[in-house]
């Protein structure tokens, strides 16, 4: 389908068009575990670029826009190693029946997975059409290159790809190895392209998920439990009926179901107003959360511990950190769209994995996956598990109440609020020992934190398939080592330490519903690191940039590190002018992904003890750049969001029921606390692999702050959020 | 009393050490006489002046209050700061103008002034220069106002002294606390009418209620309620205090329980037993609060209706969900100033901090549709009598700048757990 | 029913009194600029202009704007024919997710309409009602100010 007709229809997504082959992407073989980046999981090269009769090209990804650029991302990678025009392609994001199963877009991994995979197989396509052309011409392939959308021979004779498409095949395995085009020839891969979603979300096109309507669709609202485990003891349905609405009930799933939205909206008030539920939930004592946290069972599992020869110890420094429960937030609350029909159901979602999601979806429905279709289409910014995999269960389920017609639920802000999955609260601490000379010698470090994902997975996931008349329970969450790291990611401090002990205290019972929030444990455990650091320069009498310096030895660290100082003018000692305060922090993302180090200014208001960033520079390796554009956009959002969960931010409840339910219970950052100045430094690493960066910001920032307002204020803030 | 007072030493007690109870009970002051609300700017340095006060003289701005030596206050003596707090006169010897309340502040006692100035001294010294007071003739000639001293300036009473809960809520309520600067009507001169004193003033786009025996609250106050209230800038039988009075409930959170609680019964106090009859009106509207809303005709009931009901139907616990607004005083009360201003500009969001949010209809709202809102609810949500034509104040309500509107509201800046009070 | 004039031209509407003027734009007139945000006036999604004022679409009855002008993102241009403001945010990327976006430019739209050039602080004030998730302030703050240019 071209792009104009795509989004033409795009206010009807609806797509059906023959395939050339069978594309259900799910297994993509037994995968092929040498080859790079997702081609690993679907080999074949038509999985990632296909190109039609008339020469038309489209990208396929399974990961998903959420406002990060990743389709701009991917288009140029694609474009680049094509060589044709970056506008003349498409891209085609998650979507169960046309691309690859790529699990989640999280963790900064879509470049890493998808856009090694789509560069792979974009040149692994081109190579193919000059063997094409090569054949065609009778000439050698070593003879031809390839210039904007054609192969080119010696004698400058031109072949559009559209006339090499004829006895192409693309649904061939990749081979492990490409050859790629070099770095310094690149046009367009490493520029600040303009995003292509952008134009679309400044003129009222239909961008969303939200803005989906297709014929006869009806609106859907859930009337939500009042607290967790709630169930339904008794409700008045009919009092639904003045408003048109219809009322779906499973269990203590209640829904109601409207022609019109705002119909729909008042027949759940007033659901909500005779709905009589027994409640069960008891929360822990938020006035001690750090008890709380503590309290919980825990699973130990060690980090990291090593030891070797050190000088004796002069000083022990220890500390203590919490943070609070903290929300996603996204501006628009969760939204979906599903459709039932005689060939199965199709889900709208902007989940950040149309696979698992169906999955989930499947076995609470009942159905074969097979029989569901789930297309990615864009919500609002997610930052993680949001209540976009519940708002697709919702949809889906109700859905099924009312086959061939297309039901649209959205959650209402409250909804949104008290029930997504919220970033976890946590516990670290650490002890640290300085030598005479003012090194580290010893370190030990613990966190306490439940699971940073409960994503779906298994049913039980999901709040309708525990709501239902089924009742399909959580499931209990495991500790488990990984690369990446979940409550412990970037727990280890990448600084030269001797002796190093490190322990995650794995929490598995949940007394309050969390997941996946931007960068997961990485933003409390660099927090604590960085400022812990700041607090170990003190006593150790230097620098806090110096004394990062003198326990680092990782090159590109060492660079990120001393071009931030410079961006920022970091003068030695690091002194601020009265009331001001200067702070510094680094790390290197889940301690093998992006660099990136933060400076602030902050200003302390001693009367109402609140700190105001007043600028910040960071700068960030995340080696080959595809878009420093996107990437300055997204450090800049990481930095501002950061700041605001680091100065405001925490969920609130009492014993029973979650309190902060809008943005006047949990307020965020407003243009009022917004710096004057946010400046962003890359350092572009030509041909190196591409480093998750959309998250790597998040600590490094929270630190700086809290380093800034200790220099400025005496007061080393060690509780986020720091308003208390 | 001299034209112009002698100039006094810069004899600094500067970094002299302070011990740490003096600053404290400094602090507590310093919030019950609402030092920083009033010489703060927005946007500005805690206590370094600058906020404008509009008086029948002209603009004057709040000087700068910090220890600081070439703009604030760091140069001067111990004696100096007393002088000017009880007398209104600069350390060069400068009539201060009376939108300082020295009127009020000379009843304040010498270790109470004491603590007060150990506290400011030891604020952070912020260099800034307040624009300078924008006064016509000849209200720009400060001669006149050692006049204005003759006929207004309070002298202490022994009682005021006294520390019995009676004589401290009195003292700290006609002194320091300095609630009728506002709450009193004020004369051509810009001075209290003594005689009408907490019948309700204006002042700078605001109306302060009566706090005497006219107050129109629709439940009658009781200590404990308006000590509540005085506290955390809210009350689920009153609602959210906005306006100045946010920035003074915000500064009240600081203060002392027990001298709060004197506060706020020596005002219940001045508001006198309610009637059986008012008493018996109160309890009936706690109990159902709309029950007694009348739904006559008219757009106001329109848009009350569709647009105000929304939140303001008291299934959201205060003080985040709208008061059911029988309840409010801005519909009874003696003006309707407020209750415009709150519909034009709502209540805008706190910095970082929670505290209830009100979308102003400003925009959504034409002259007409407001001047019908406000006239229908006074018909149909209380018993009063209409308001005298108020058309002009919607217009002048349109008008008020961000600084008038004094966001963030504060008070009600509290845990959402706390909703759960009283 | 209700009647007025949309990004200039008349609309006349079959909806409930009360039916606030968000969901006449989204469900009754199909048009998606503006957002569900809230609906409780203190995020700013769903901002569009009425007679060159900022309004809280989500809060304001669409009984309450028979007769008066609504502007909406839509009404500013197209994306193949972008405004001034439209380019200047394209200029800029300022928008990540850009849920927050159409909002924020109308509330710039209202902001610019009576003031042309206004500060760096003007902005800023204008733009508090407003919340962004993403954190795109710095840039919708320099696109506001490029399309004030
Ligand atoms: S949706 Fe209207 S202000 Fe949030
Ligand atoms: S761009 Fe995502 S909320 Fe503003």
């Amino acid at each position: 389908m071209k792009r104009r007709e795509f989004l033409a229809r795009s206010g009807a997504l609806v797509v059906s068009f023959a395939l050339p082959r069978a594309t259900a992407q799910e297994g993509g073989g037994a995968g092929s575990s040498n080859l790079p980046g997702s081609l690993a999981k679907a080999p074949a090269l038509d999985a990632w670029i296909r190109v039609g009769a008339n020469g038309s090209i489209t990208v396929f990804t399974g990961k998903a826009e959420l406002g990060q650029g990743i389709k701009t991302a991917l288009l140029q990678i694609a474009a680049e190693e094509l060589d044709v025009a970056f506008a003349a392609l498409t891209i085609v994001t998650a979507d169960t029946a046309r691309t690859a199963n790529e699990g989640y877009t999280a963790g900064s991994n879509s470049l890493k997975d998808s856009g090694v995979a789509i560069r792979n197989a974009a040149a692994q396509v081109r190579a193919l059409l000059v063997a094409q052309a090569a054949k065609r011409l009778g000439a050698g392939a070593d003879s031809l290159h390839t210039a904007d959308g054609a192969v080119v021979s010696g004698d400058g004779k031109r072949i559009p790809y559209a006339e090499l498409v004829d006895g192409l095949d693309l649904h061939v395995e990749a081979a492990p190895m490409s050859t790629f085009k070099d770095p310094k020839q690149y046009r367009v891969v490493s520029r600040p392209v303009a995003r292509v979603d952008i134009p679309a979300k400044v003129s009222g096109g239909a961008a969303y998920v939200q803005d989906l309507r297709l014929p006869g669709m009806v609106h859907a609202r859930v009337v939500r439990p009042p607290s967790y485990g709630a169930t339904l003891a008794a409700v008045d349905e009919a009092g639904a009926a003045p408003f048109g609405a219809k009322v779906v009930r499973d269990g203590s799933f209640l829904a109601v179901v409207a022609p019109r939205e705002w119909s729909a909206i008042k027949a759940m008030r007033a659901l909500e107003r005779s709905a009589r539920w027994d409640e069960r939930a008891r929360l822990p004592d938020i006035a001690h959360l750090a008890d709380a946290v503590l309290g919980l069972p825990a699973e130990d599992m060690v980090v990291e511990d090593h030891h070797a020869a050190a000088p004796g110890s002069a000083r022990t420094l220890e500390a203590t950190f919490t943070r609070h429960y903290q929300v996603h937030g996204s501006i628009g609350p969760s939204c979906a769209v599903a459709w039932m029909k005689d060939d199965g159901l199709t889900i709208w979602s902007h989940t950040q994995g149309v696979y698992p999601d169906r999955q989930a979806i499947a076995e609470m429905l009942g159905l074969p996956p097979a029989r569901i279709r789930m297309i990615h289409a864009e919500g609002s910014g997610c930052y993680g598990h949001n209540g976009a995999d519940d708002a697709a269960a919702d949809a889906a389920l109700i859905a099924t109440r009312l086959p061939g017609t297309p039901v649209r639920v959205q959650w209402m802000r409250e909804q949104e609020h008290a029930w997504e999955p919220f970033g976890p609260a946590m516990v670290t601490k650490v002890r640290a020992a300085l030598d005479g000379s003012g090194r580290i010698v010893d370190w030990d470090y613990g966190v306490w934190s439940n699971s940073h994902s409960t994503r779906p997975g298994p049913a039980g996931s999901l709040l309708a398939a525990q709501h239902g008349a089924k009742a399909f329970a959580p499931p209990r969450q495991k500790v488990s080592k990984s690369a990446d790291g979940l409550g412990d990611r970037n727990s280890v401090p990448l600084y030269s330490i001797p002796n190093l002990h490190v322990v995650h205290h794995f929490l598995p019972d949940m007394p309050v519903r969390v997941s996946a929030l931007r960068s997961l444990g990485a933003y409390m455990n660099v927090f604590s690191i960085e400022s812990f650091m700041d607090e170990l320069a003190a006593a150790a009498g230097a620098d806090p940039v110096e004394f990062r310096l003198s326990h680092l030895e990782d090159a590109r660290g060492r660079d990120v590190v001393q071009a931030a100082a410079r961006r920022f003018g970091w003068p030695r000692g690091g002194s601020a002018p009265a009331g001001h305060g200067y702070g510094f922090a680094f790390a290197r993302y889940k301690n093998h992904a992006a660099y990136c180090a933060v400076a602030v200014e902050v200003a302390w208001d001693a009367e109402r003890s609140r700190a105001r960033v007043l600028r910040a520079a960071a700068a960030v390796d995340s080696g080959q750049v595809v878009n420093p554009d996107g990437l300055r956009n997204q450090l800049e959002g990481a930095i501002l969001q950061s700041a605001s969960w680091t100065l405001f931010e925490k969920v609130s409840f009492d014993r029973q029921r979650i309190r902060s339910t809008d943005w006047s219970t949990y307020p965020i950052l407003r243009f009022d606390g917004v710096p004057e100045k946010v400046e962003i430094e890359i350092l572009d690493r030509p041909g190196a692999p591409y480093l998750g960066s959309g998250e790597c910001g998040q600590g490094p920032a929270a630190a700086a702050i809290a380093n800034a307002v200790a220099r400025a204020s005496g007061k080393r803030l060690r509780d986020i959020p720091f308003r208390g | 009393m001299a034209a112009c007072a002698p100039s006094l030493d810069s004899a600094p007690s500067l970094r002299q050490p302070f011990d740490h109870g003096l600053l404290e009970r400094g602090a507590q002051l310093a919030a019950i006489g609402d030092c920083y609300g009033c010489h703060t700017a927005r946007d500005g340095a805690p206590f370094a002046g600058g906020v404008a006060m509009h008086s029948p003289f002209g603009t004057i701005y709040s000087s700068n209050i910090t220890p600081e030596t070439q703009t604030g206050i760091g140069a001067w003596s111990e004696r100096a700061f007393a002088r000017a707090l009880r007398e209104g006169v600069r350390r060069d010897g400068a009539h201060l103008y009376p939108a300082f309340p020295y009127d009020r502040f000379s009843l304040t006692s010498d270790d109470d002034v004491h603590a007060l100035y150990a506290y400011l001294m030891t604020r952070t010294p912020v260099h800034a220069t307040p624009p300078s007071n924008e006064l016509a003739f000849p209200f720009n000639m400060r001669w006149g106002l050692a006049l204005w001293k003759a006929m207004y300036l309070r002298t202490p009473t022994p009682a005021a002294r006294n520390d019995a809960s009676a004589a401290r809520g009195s003292y700290l309520v006609e002194g320091l606390g300095h609630c009728g600067s506002c709450h009193s009507p004020r004369n051509a001169l810009f001075a209290e009418e003594r005689d009408r004193a907490y019948q309700g003033g204006d002042l700078d786009g605001w109306h302060a209620y009566a706090i005497e025996r006219h107050t129109k609250a629709p439940i009658p106050w009781d200590a404990d309620a308006l000590a509540f209230y005085l506290r955390n800038g809210w009350h689920p039988g009153h609602g959210v205090a906005r306006g100045s009075m946010g920035l003074v409930t915000e500064q009240l959170r600081d203060a002392p329980e027990a001298d709060v609680r004197a506060m706020a019964a020596y005002v219940v106090n001045l508001m006198g037993a309610p009637t059986p009859q008012r008493s018996a009106q109160g309890r009936e509207l706690g109990a159902a609060p709309l029950a007694s809303a009348r739904n006559g005709p008219g757009r106001g009931g329109e848009i009350y209706r569709t647009a105000c009901l929304e939140c303001h139907d008291g299934t959201r616990p205060m003080p985040f969900g709208g008061l059911p607004l029988t309840l409010s005083l801005g519909l009874h009360g003696e003006s309707p100033r407020n209750l415009i201003n709150v519909i034009l500009h709502g209540l805008g969001p706190g910095e970082g901090q929670t505290s209830p949010v009100m979308p102003g209809y400003a925009g959504a709202l034409d002259e007409d549709q407001v001047v019908d809102l406000v006239t229908w609810l006074r018909a149909n949500l209380t018993d009063e009598t209409a308001w005298p034509d108020f058309r002009k104040l919607v217009r002048e309500s349109a008008a008020m700048d961000a600084s008038q509107l004094m966001f963030p509201p504060g008070g009600a800046g509290t845990d959402p757990l706390a909703a759960k009070a009283p | 029913m209700a009647a007025f004039e949309l990004n200039g031209r008349n609309v006349t509407v079959d909806a409930e009194p009360d039916t606030p003027l968000l969901y006449v734009l989204r469900d009754g007139l199909k048009l998606n600029a503006a957002k569900y945000g809230c609906g409780l006036g203190q995020c700013g999604a769903c901002t569009v202009m009425v007679n060159g004022e900022a309004v809280f679409s989500c809060l304001t009855p669409v009984s309450m704007i028979e007769g008066k002008r609504v502007t909406t993102l839509e009404g500013l241009g197209t994306a193949l024919a972008p405004g001034k403001l439209q380019q200047a945010f394209i200029d800029e990327q300022a928008a990540q997710c850009g849920y927050c976006i159409p909002g924020m430019m109308m509330r710039a739209a209202a902001l610019l309409a009576k003031t042309p050039h206004p500060t760096d602080a003007q902005i800023r004030e204008a733009m508090q009602p407003n919340l962004c998730r993403c954190g795109t302030h710095m840039r919708i703050l320099r696109a506001v100010k490029r399309a004030s240019e």
